[in-house]
C-alpha cells in the first residue's frame, strides 16, 4: 500500500506530480551543493585543528620564555612589581580588532592585534633599577600575547566551524534520508493513483463500447426481422392483388419509420 | 553564530591568572580599567586564598556581561578549578584561551578545546 509509506499529503493529480518532480530535482541539487559545502568546510576544519595543535605547543614555549624574563625583572628590580603594575594599569595599549574571512559562505572572524600609540601606563616602572629588563620583558610578553591572539582566532574559527559543520551535515542527512525518499514515495503514489484512474477510465470506455455494440446488434436483428416480415407481406400482397392499394400505404409508413430509425 | 554582529567592538583581552601571569600580560599592555564610576578591571589576580565563586563571577563577567572583551585568557590551573564552567562554555565570543603559568606546565590533555579536537579525530 502506498498509503502506508511516508509521503506528503497531496491529491494525486498531474499537476502535483509535476510539482513533486520539481521538488525532487531541487532536493537533489541542494543535496549535492550542501555536500560539497560540508566537504569544503571539513577540509578547512582539519587544517585549523592541525594549526591549533601546533599553536598550543608553541604557546607553551613562548609563555615559558616570557615567565623567565619576568623572573629576570623581579630579580633586577629587587622586589615584586606585581602590585605596582596592577595599580598603574589604566588603558590598554595592546588591543585587538576582529576581521572577517569568508569560507564557503561562513564568516570566520579572525583577531588581529595592534598597539595604540602614545599611552604608556608603565613609564615609571623600573625607573630606579632594572629598566632595561622591564623593557625587554614587555617586548617578550607583547610577542607572547600576539601568539595568544593568533591562537584565539584559530580557536574561534574552530568553534564556529564546528557548529556550522554540524548544521550543514544535519541538513545533508535530512535531505538524503527524509526529504528525497518522501518525495519519491509521493511521486510513486501519484503515479500509481493515476494509473489506477487510467485503468478505470479504460474499463469504462470498454463497457460503453460493448453496450453500444450490443444495442446496434439488437437493432440490426430487429430491422432484419421487420424486413423479412415486409418481404413476406409483399409476397402475400402479390398473391392477393386487390389488397395492394391498402397494403402500400402501411408499407410506406413502415419505410418512413425505418428511415427515421436509421437516422436516429 | 548569533553573536557575529556584536564582535566589532570587542577590542580588549581579559586575564584571570596568578600574579606572575597577570603582571607579565599587563606589562605587555593589555590592562584596561573602564572609566569611572564603573572602574571595572579586565584582569583578576587569583591566589590560593581566592574563592572559586570569585573566579566564577569574574569568568561570568568577562564572558557574558562585558561586551568589549574579545579574548579571555585564563591560567590552566585556575581553569581546572572551574572546569565545569569552561567545559560548558561553547560560545564563540569571547574566546576562552587556557594558558600555562610559571608553576604549572601546560598540559594539552586538560584543555577543553584540545579535548574536543581529540574527540573529533577519535584519538
Amino acid at each position: 500500500m502506498s498509503g502506508a509509506a511516508d509521503r506528503e499529503a497531496v491529491f494525486p493529480t498531474r499537476q502535483s506530480l509535476g510539482i513533486m518532480k520539481a521538488k525532487l530535482k531541487g532536493a537533489e541539487t541542494g543535496h549535492s551543493l550542501l555536500k560539497r559545502k560540508s566537504e569544503a568546510l571539513t577540509k578547512r576544519f582539519r587544517e585549523i585543528t592541525r594549526r591549533i595543535d601546533e599553536a598550543k605547543r608553541k604557546m607553551g614555549r613562548v609563555m615559558q620564555i616570557a615567565s623567565l624574563s619576568l623572573a629576570e625583572v623581579t630579580y633586577a628590580v629587587g622586589g615584586n612589581i606585581g602590585y605596582q603594575i596592577q595599580e598603574s594599569a589604566k588603558s590598554a595599549r595592546f588591543r585587538i580588532r576582529a576581521k572577517q574571512e569568508n569560507v564557503s559562505g561562513v564568516l570566520l572572524p579572525a583577531f588581529e592585534s595592534y598597539q595604540t600609540e602614545g599611552n604608556n601606563d608603565f613609564a615609571m616602572t623600573g625607573l630606579g633599577k632594572g629598566g632595561q629588563q622591564v623593557q625587554r620583558c614587555r617586548e617578550t610578553y607583547a610577542r607572547a600575547v600576539e601568539a595568544l591572539v593568533e591562537l584565539a582566532s584559530l580557536q574561534t574559527a574552530f568553534v564556529i566551524l564546528d557548529e556550522v559543520i554540524k548544521v550543514v551535515n544535519r541538513r545533508v542527512n535530512a535531505i538524503e534520508h527524509v526529504i528525497i525518499p518522501r518525495t519519491e514515495n509521493t511521486i510513486k503514489y501519484i503515479n500509481s493513483e493515476l494509473d489506477e484512474l487510467d485503468r478505470e477510465e479504460f474499463y469504462r470506455l470498454k463497457k460503453v463500447a460493448g453496450k453500444k455494440q450490443r444495442d446496434t446488434a439488437e437493432q440490426d436483428a430487429e430491422m432484419k426481422a421487420r424486413k423479412e416480415a415486409q418481404a413476406a407481406a409483399a409476397a402475400v400482397g402479390e398473391n392477393q392483388a386487390p389488397d395492394t392499394a391498402a397494403d402500400d400505404a402501411p408499407a410506406d409508413l413502415l419505410a418512413a419509420e425505418e428511415d427515421e430509425d436509421v437516422i436516429f | 553564530m548569533a553573536s557575529q554582529a556584536d564582535y566589532k567592538d570587542r577590542q580588549f583581552l581579559a586575564v584571570i591568572g596568578d600574579e606572575d601571569s597577570v603582571t607579565g600580560l599587563l606589562l605587555a599592555g593589555i590592562g584596561h580599567v573602564t572609566s569611572p564610576p564603573d572602574n571595572q578591571k579586565n584582569f583578576l589576580v587569583v591566589d590560593n586564598k581566592t574563592e572559586n565563586s570569585a573566579i566564577e563571577a569574574a569568568f561570568e563577567r568577562f564572558t557574558t556581561e562585558r561586551k568589549d572583551i574579545g579574548i579571555v585568557l585564563i591560567n590552566q590551573h585556575i581553569a581546572d578549578r572551574i572546569r565545569y564552567r569552561i567545559d560548558t562554555y561553547t560560545q564563540a565570543f569571547p574566546t576562552v584561551l587556557e594558558i600555562p603559568s610559571k608553576d604549572h606546565p601546560y598540559d594539552p590533555e586538560k584543555d577543553s578545546v584540545l579535548r574536543r579536537v581529540r574527540r573529533l579525530f577519535g584519538e
